[in-house]
Parts: C-alpha cells; structure tokens; sequence
C-alpha cells in the first residue's frame, strides 16, 4: 500500500518520509505507555529540545548552503562556559554580549576558512571541534563553572522562565525557528543559500557573492549556540567543560531526519524543527518504557536510515531503483 | 534489405506521463537492422523520454517494447544492453574521477577471479575500441582531463563493448567540432553497415538530411508521422514539427548604430588569448566565431568579471572599468548566458521561477520580503516571449528538457535588460523553431540598442545575426569581417589561422 503510494508519487504523505515515521511513532509510543502524550510529558520533551532544536536551525542552514558544521557541539561548550563563568565576574548585562561576540568570531574563522578560503567544511570543521575543546579547557583551566546567587539573577529567565506557562526555552527555540525560516524561505538572502548549496558555479555566474553567503552561514550557526548556550547555561547555571560533547551529532541527525539534503540546495527549517522532536520523542519515549539511554541510539540510527530511505524513494517514485 | 525484413526495434504506443506532463502520448516508432532512423521534434517533445523509455530508465505508462520479434521488459540500462540497445545520452553521464576505459566499461568490467578487476584486458579493449574511433588519447587517462569532446566519444565508446542490436544518439554533436564529426559520422557509417540499427537525436537539419534513412517527428509526445528521407525536404519536416515554415533569410532591416558600449584594448590573458581589442556599439551585433578552445568563452568570462587579465583595458561607455566580480559586471550592464548550461546555466535544484530571478533577487522586494508577483511577472513574460515549455514555474529544472534549459538561462539575463548582452553558444541544443526566434530576439534586441556579443561554433548562425564577425584562432584575432565583406572561404580561413592578404 505504502508501496502504491510512494509510486504514485503524489499524495503529500507518501513524500513526506518523515512525517509518517512521526506520526506512527507517535502512536507505537502512546501505546505503551500512558505517560507519553500527557501534556506534561509533552512540553518536556519540547523543553528539552530547545537546545539541540536552536543549534540545528543554524546548522541546517549551513547544510542547505552545501556545507557541513561539526564543530557546535564543542563551541556550545565554550559559549556556556564562557557566559557562566563571566556572570559571576561582570554580570549578565555584560557576560551575554561578550559571550555571543565570542561565539560570533568562532564562527568566522569557520566561515572563512570554508567560505573565502575554500578549505572543505568536513576538515575545518572537524578540526574547530577539536580545537574549541582545547579552547575552552585552556580558558577554564579544567575547573567546571558555576554561578553561585542561582535565585537573585535576572539571567534564570532563559532557562527556568515561563511566558503564559510555556517555557522560555520553548519560545526561544520557536521564535528562531520561525525568525530564520521566513528569512529562508522568504528573504532574498535564503534564496541565495538554496542556489549557492545547489550550484556553486551557477550561483558565481549568476553575479551572487559565494564566499560571503557561506561565509554568513557559519555566522548564523555561531549565533544561534550562542543562544543555545544562554538557555543551557540558565538552565543549569553551571558549566563543565564538556557540555557540548557529542552534540553535534545529535544535531546533524535532526537535520538529516527533517530531510534536508547534505548534496546541499535543498531543506527546509520547519522540517528541521519536525526532525528535532522526533528525535527527541523517540528518546523520551524509550525512557518511558524503562529502556537504557543507549538504546536510544540504535533506534535513533534506525529511524534515520529509514527516514532517508522512504525520502528518496518518494522522489524516485519506487523502493528500490537501479538509477537514481 | 527486403521488405519483410523484422525491425530491430519497435515501440508501440507508448505512453508516459509525469506529474503534470504528458511526455509521450501514444507514440510508434521502429528502426530495422542497418537503417539510420532519425527522431526530431521541438524541445520538450518527448525525444529523450522516448529512449530513456527504451533504454531502461523509465518505465512506460503504456505500451510495448518488441524486439526482434519478442516483446520485452526492461527496468535498467544493463538489462536494455544486455538485450542490445545502448543509449548515449545527451547529457554526459561519464564519472569524471575514473578513466576512460573504466567508464567505457562501467558496471561490466572485465573480472578475474576473486572480483578482482582485469586491468590488462580492461585497457587493452577499451584502447581497441578508442582507436576505432580514431581517439587521440588512451583508455588509462582519467575522464576529467578529457575535453567535452573527448569525453563524449567515451560516451560513444560506451555503445561498442557490445554487439548492439540498437544504438541511439541523442543529440550527440552538440559539443564537437567539424573534424570530430566526420569521425562520429564515419563510425555512424561503419555501425549500419554491420546491420545495426541507429537512432539519431539532432537539431541539426543538414546532420539529418545527410545521415539519415528515415525521419519520424514527434510533436507535444504525440507522434506525428514518418517520412523517407529521399523523399523529402527540410521544408516539410519543419512544418510537421512545428506546424509552420521558417523564414531563415537574414533580417536585414537597418537601424542605427548608437556609441560604441564596449572597448577592449589589447587584452591578455596567458595562455588563454592575447592583444585582444575589439568594441561593440549599441544596436550592433558582433559574432565571434572560431573553433572550439580558440578562446572566446574565456574573453566572455573576462568580460564578465570572472578572469583576471594580465594586461589590456575594458572601457564602458569610453571610461575603463575595472571588473573584479560578475556583480560588477552586472552593475555595469554585462550579461553572459554561459556555454554549459548544466554546471554554469542552472542551480537544477531550483524551480524555474527562483533560477530565472536569481541575478535581480536581491531586487525584487517588497519590504525585506522577496516579492513573489514581481517574480512570477518577469517569468510569465519571458515564458511566452521565449515559448518555454513547462507545466508551471515550480517545476524544478533539473527534469525540464534541454532546449527548454537553455531558455531559461536565456531568459534569466534578457530579464536584467543589460546594456552588453554576451551570449556564449546560445543555441546549442535549441529546436529550429525556438534557435530561428533566439536568432530573431539577438537581432531585435540590438535594434533596441542593446550591444550584443554572440559566441558561436556555427558559421550559419553567425553568418545570420551578426552585424561585425571577428575570427579568431588559438587565442588571437585574425580578421574582422562586416556582414557584407563576409564569406564563407575566408571565414574558415581565417579560423583555421590562415592569414590572407586583406580584400580589397
Ligand atoms: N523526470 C521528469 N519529471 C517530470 N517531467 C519530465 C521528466 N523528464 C522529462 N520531463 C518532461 O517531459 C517532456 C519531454 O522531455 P524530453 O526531455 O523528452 O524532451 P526532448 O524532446 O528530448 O527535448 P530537447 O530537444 O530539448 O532535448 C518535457 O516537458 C519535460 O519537461
Ligand atoms: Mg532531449
């Protein structure tokens, strides 16, 4: 039947892989266990994914550009160290701004390695995940960080705050989402992202500036662990040094389940954002029926290979195909 | 041949539709042992998608395949040469990385045992067959460093390794030149008279009418008729493919020259071309004609901000100029419709609309939203001016037919009004039709007082709209020519670096 569908091509939800992979989670999960589509339940999963779900907006607009980003995971390290351990120094006023300057020049040093350089954004940014780490424990000296009057500072909004009974964090990640999906999908500058990820050469010839839109991807994917760092960071008001480790990962598979293509020139926030609470459900959900938190990565493996499958068979029109 | 002789191949009613399009309707076709059968239509007619059908790559609606006799299935392109029918695409599908033989060779190369990888045999085979056809280069060189040409005859030599029942060549001249035609003809020649039977894709009226045994037409994927080549002329084929006579005579209405818009001086760029000086005035149109590699795409893409010359000046409008970018060339008034449309024309990714308006996208905004009126206007208005062929503007490029490709990319700069147009082989791949309107468009732009540069390999086409013909020969100017000194003999002279005395 799927089989039909997907070879008729048409119906939205034969082409929307993911979609249907969510929904029948949705309802294996619910299933079992009767905690899971509480609305309690629900707005922790969406809390907790705040974090990953804010880092993947930026990094699925580097993938659209036709690049890779590895080294957030090791970067939201060094923003949340960086801002917890400046509260207490110079106070939040000051700490926020020259947090997100710091996080910004990380940023572009990758972009302009991969962008006005050229180098390939796999390295470079494999490399940055490394040598941020190395950053941040130079910084802290080894120490973890914490912010010591949790209760009297205003910076607890971000992760503890509420606006109607939604989390801050959840608003956050929603209104980035939404900021940087209409500035994608709507805004001259995405559109030259879609043709520089698509086609390098054409978008050169087309008179559009290569370097300089790569360049600003890695500038939004800087900003928004710095936001991401601020939620974290006001969540736990404390840091270790390694927060950030294997992040990045978590990250890419967000995007890669809401179907954003890593060929480049093709993708879409708002399927990201479907990715991020995918992932985040399933995990939730294995937790729910008592298994072990690595467990979670052999089905999060499995969702995604099955998630890019029915994705390219939707656009080829059958399940399995000789040609692309 | 005898009459009862079985086709190699029959198609019969064949019919395929995609989301939106229906690319075949109904179509027959047959080609018997040892006949040259050629298949013409508009672009978008159905062409490729009939012998993708036939190749294995798509599968009909409805419909038949028959061959020899039996009536068969095929899902893939190596089960379809397994049963003796290659395609050669029209679009090279070669892997760049990989050599030549391994790629005549792909996906049935010559094993010994352990599926390890016969290399002697696979270079001494692949070599046998590049001699053949008369290659200059062996099967161990990787395929990136080929030519385009080059590359296309190991796309050619693709359809040797087999004894092929049926070989098909889509559009396969495209990018060759005269020399490297005669071969392919040559091998064309040599394939029929084994009694193989022969497909043969072009837009090319004079490849047809001296290849060819028999022409069948194909009109919106509806099939129009078959007619024997002896018996006809250029005259009926067109009008039974696009329903009407072409006026190919010169338009030779005079306008004004305005100013001269653009001056090189001496411009350089080693080892590509040097001491190049030539202008462009308003309302004129200068044809660069030379063979392949002479070096004009490379002063097009200096023009246009992508090269940097060694030495020479650029002056717009009497002052000099420096472009560094193609946005400054943009900014200027320069346009350049790229040679390949594929890698340099087209984000394939893109919807027709988005490839259309990338240059201006910046500009077409209401508030810091891009405005999509303003973008589905200037689409609607080169769709029609240009008769583009596409089921809607959110069709994306990548599965429009090729003719309808380029006119994209055509579109895509006459809709930034630029003052220099520069067009680099504008019609390769272009239907009659659609290559006589773009021919007309050059000539009415320039007599709206655009400057326009035409590059091309075809004499014809830069016999018909050009005012001013600059030969050129491995990177140097020989001889500039006006429309009315012009002649055919000193043409080819002058690009083959033969200098003569000047005419009197
Ligand atoms: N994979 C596809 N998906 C959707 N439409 C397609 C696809 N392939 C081809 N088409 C459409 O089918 C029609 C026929 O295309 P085809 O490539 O066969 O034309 P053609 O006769 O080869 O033209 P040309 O001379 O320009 O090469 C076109 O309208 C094209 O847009
Ligand atoms: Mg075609």
């Amino acid at each position: 039947m799927l089989l039909n569908r997907l070879k008729a091509g048409g119906p939205a939800i034969a082409k929307q892989g993911i979609l249907v992979a969510f929904i029948l989670f949705m309802i294996v999960f619910s299933l079992m266990s009767d905690r899971f589509l509480t609305a309690d339940n629900i707005m922790s999963v969406f809390r907790q994914s705040a974090i990953i779900g804010v880092m993947a907006v930026g990094v699925t607009i580097v993938v659209i550009g036709g690049n890779l980003d590895l080294s957030v995971g090791s970067m939201l390290s060094f923003a949340t160290v960086l801002v917890v351990d400046l509260h207490d120094k110079i106070g939040p006023e000051l700490a926020i701004p020259i947090m997100v300057l710091a996080t910004l020049c990380l940023g572009a040093i990758n972009g302009f390695l991969i962008g006005i350089l050229r180098l390939n954004s796999l390295i470079v940014t494999l490399g940055m995940l490394s040598a941020i780490q190395g950053l941040v424990l130079i910084y802290s000296g080894g120490q973890n960080v914490d912010i010591v009057d949790q209760r009297g500072t205003w910076f607890a909004i971000f992760g503890r705050g509420s606006v109607l009974g939604i989390a801050a964090p959840i608003l956050i990640f929603g209104l980035m989402a939404i900021i940087f999906h209409v500035i994608m999908s709507t805004m001259p500058f995405g559109r030259k992202v879609y043709a520089v990820g698509g086609n390098p050469t054409a978008s050169v010839f087309s008179g559009i500036p290569r370097s300089r839109v790569v360049f600003t991807t890695y500038l939004i994917s800087a900003l928004c662990v710095a936001v991401a760092a601020i939620i974290l960071g006001s969540r736990v008001m404390g840091s270790q040094n390694n927060v950030g480790q294997g992040y990045e990962l978590q990250v890419l598979a967000a995007v890669i389940l809401g179907g954003t293509s890593l060929l480049g020139g093709a993708g879409s926030i708002l399927k990201t954002v479907l990715g991020v609470l995918m992932l985040a459900f399933i995990q939730n959900g294995l937790i729910l029926m008592g298994q072990p938190y690595y467990t979670q990565w052999l089905v999060t493996w499995v969702v995604i290979i099955v998630a890019v499958w029915l994705d390219v068979a939707a656009k080829r029109g059958r399940l399995f195909s000789p040609i692309a | 041949m005898s009459d009862q002789q079985e086709p190699a191949l029959r198609l019969k009613g064949i019919v395929k539709t995609f989301p939106g399009v229906r690319a075949l309707d109904g179509v027959d076709f047959e080609v018997m042992p040892g006949e040259v059968h050629a298949l013409l239509g508009e672009n978008g007619a159905g062409k490729s998608t009939l012998m993708k059908v036939l190749a294995g790559m798509h599968q009909p609606d409805e419909g038949q395949i028959i061959i020899a006799g039996k009536p068969v299935r095929m899902t893939t392109p190596i089960e379809a040469k397994a049963q003796g029918v290659v395609l050669i695409h029209q679009e090279l599908s070669l892997v760049p990385e990989m050599s030549a033989a391994e790629n005549i060779y792909l996906g049935e190369l010559p094993l010994k045992r352990f599926g390890r990888v016969d290399w002697t045999t696979l270079f001494e085979r692949s070599n046998a067959i590049l001699k053949r056809l008369n290659c200059n280069f062996r099967g161990e060189v990787t395929v990136a460093n080929l030519s385009i040409a080059n590359q296309q005859m190991v796309e050619i030599a693709r359809a040797l390794t087999v004894d092929a029942r049926v070989v098909v060549f889509d559009e396969p001249t495209a990018s060759l030149t005269d020399a490297e035609k005669v071969v392919l003809f040559e091998i064309i020649n040599d394939l029929k008279a084994r009694g193989v039977g022969i497909v043969y894709i072009s837009h090319r009226m004079d490849e047809i009418f001296t290849l060819s045994d028999r022409i069948t037409v194909l009109r919106d994927g509806a099939y129009r008729g078959t007619l024997t080549t002896a018996d006809t002329d250029e005259d009926e084929v067109t009008r039974l493919m696009i329903g009407r006579s072409l006026d190919l005579s010169r338009d030779t209405a005079e306008h004004s020259l305005g100013e001269v818009v653009l001056e090189v001086r001496d411009l350089s760029c080693a080892p590509l071309f040097k001491k190049i000086s030539f202008s462009v005035r308003a309302g004129e149109v200068v044809g660069f004609y030379g063979l392949v590699g002479a070096g004009r795409t490379e002063i097009a893409e200096t023009l246009f901000g992508l090269r940097s010359p060694d030495s020479g000046e650029i002056l717009v409008d009497g002052s000099p100029v420096q472009i560094n970018a193609p946005a400054d060339a943009i900014k200027l008034g320069i346009s350049l419709v790229p040679e390949n449309r594929k890698e340099q024309g087209l984000v394939l990714s893109m919807n027709c609309r988005d490839n259309m308006t990338l240059p201006q996208v910046q500009n077409l905004t209401t508030g810091p939203f891009v405005s999509s009126g303003a973008e589905i206007a200037i689409f609607d208005k080169y769709r029609d001016k240009l008769e583009i062929k596409t089921p809607s503007w959110r069709q994306t490029t990548r599965v429009l037919s090729g003719g309808n490709q380029q006119k994209i990319v055509i579109g895509k700069w006459l809709s930034m009004h630029p003052r220099v147009l520069i067009v680099d082989e504008p019609t390769r791949g272009i239907d009659v039709g659609s290559k006589s309107e773009i021919h007309m468009l050059l000539r009415a732009l320039a007599a709206q007082g655009y400057a326009v540069i035409v590059i091309s390999s075809e004499m014809p086409e830069v016999l018909r709209v050009s005012d001013r013909i600059v030969a050129m020969y491995s990177g140097q100017i020989m001889r500039e020519f006006t429309a009315e000194q012009v002649t055919e003999d000193s043409l080819v002279q002058a690009i083959s670096g033969i200098r003569t005395s000047e005419v009197a």
